[in-house]
């Protein structure tokens, strides 16, 4: 006889669920997050914050990309982005895009490579 | 919630702190993540994004018919550039097919660096053209392994079928200069397009 199929990895599914409350993914601004945004926490957590958030905001008072906030917290790119959901709507984080090299509204943008080819020639 | 603190006029310059995306890309086993750990700063991490969609009708990976979970990873790496300015780097999934569905990986890029194997040019071949299709401009990097011969760079850009104006360097992967001369030759291959693009505006 086969035992019940149920998952006992607590990084698993049943974990994501109880993180997001079941949500799947992000909605408003956070739906724009990359995995290159800076995430800076601009408030401390508070009591009886859910533990992530707190530890999000923790994390980010420097600013730290949604890649290694995911890496540190062992979090997939979709559940962290809604957990990062909630705090981008309660104002507790700021979320920075990463620079493109080419604006839709002014071109390109040459002295943003100029700054990232003077960044390499110095490593 | 306690919002103090977030309106600091007078923030140090951390608090600034931007950053850019260049996506190292190519088939598999061509030095992708090894090029991440040579050149970052930190110590390459990993990344993963949970595919709930969509992937039973691409293959069936995991044989549970109704709700196939895939998890794409993504290794990274980041190179402070200055006091205000970081650069990430990361090395595509292995699996191409799966790039449409890590929604827009290549957006907000730089650009990317195309690993190829000679001596497996065909590896590359998917993502050559995925680079294309999402108009990412890129640069080849041939990844010269021991036993790797020498090919002159038109035989490969003709194999290759790439555009003379694709810039082709040759590289090693494992090391950090050679890495960053790559990244450079990105950066600059940019920078002519850019200056391409002002001029016939």
């Amino acid at each position: 006889m086969s035992a019940p199929r149920r998952p006992t990895d607590p990084s698993g599914l049943e974990r994501y669920y109880v993180l997001t409350g079941g949500r799947s993914g992000p909605g408003g601004s956070a739906s724009s997050l990359d995995v290159a945004t800076l995430i800076v926490s601009g408030a401390a957590s508070a009591p009886g914050m859910q533990h992530e958030h707190a530890e999000i905001l923790r994390r980010c008072r420097e600013p730290l990309s949604v890649a290694e906030l995911g890496a540190h917290l062992q979090l997939p790119f979709n559940i962290l982005a809604v957990l990062l959901a909630d705090l981008l709507e309660a104002g507790c984080v700021e979320a920075r895009d990463p620079i493109p090299a080419h604006d839709a509204g002014r071109g390109p943008d040459l002295a943003l490579l100029e700054e990232v080819l003077s960044g390499l020639e110095r490593l | 919630m306690d919002l103090n603190g977030f309106d600091r006029p007078g923030r140090p310059a951390a608090g600034d702190t931007r950053s850019v995306k260049v996506m190292i890309a190519g088939g598999f086993g061509t030095g992708k993540t090894t090029m991440v750990r040579s050149v970052s700063d930190i110590k390459p991490l990993t990344t993963e994004e949970t595919l709930t969609q969509a992937s039973a009708d691409v293959d069936h990976l995991i044989g549970v018919a109704d709700k196939t979970e895939t998890t794409v990873s993504l290794d990274f790496g980041k190179i402070s550039l200055n006091e205000s300015l970081v650069l990430y780097l990361f090395g595509t999934p292995g699996q191409e097919r799966f790039w449409f569905l890590w929604n827009g990986l290549f957006k907000g890029a730089l650009g990317a660096v195309v690993l190829v194997d000679t001596r497996r040019l065909a590896s590359s071949f998917r993502a050559i053209e995925e680079m294309e299709r999402q108009n990412v401009p890129f640069v080849i990097a041939l990844n010269v392994f021991p036993d790797s011969k020498e090919h002159p760079v038109e035989e490969i850009r003709d194999a290759l079928d790439i555009s003379p104006h694709t810039p082709i360097v040759a590289c090693d992967a494992r090391d950090r200069t050679s890495s960053r001369d790559v990244l450079v030759a990105l950066i600059r291959h940019l920078k002519e397009r850019s200056a391409v693009a002002l001029e016939s505006r």
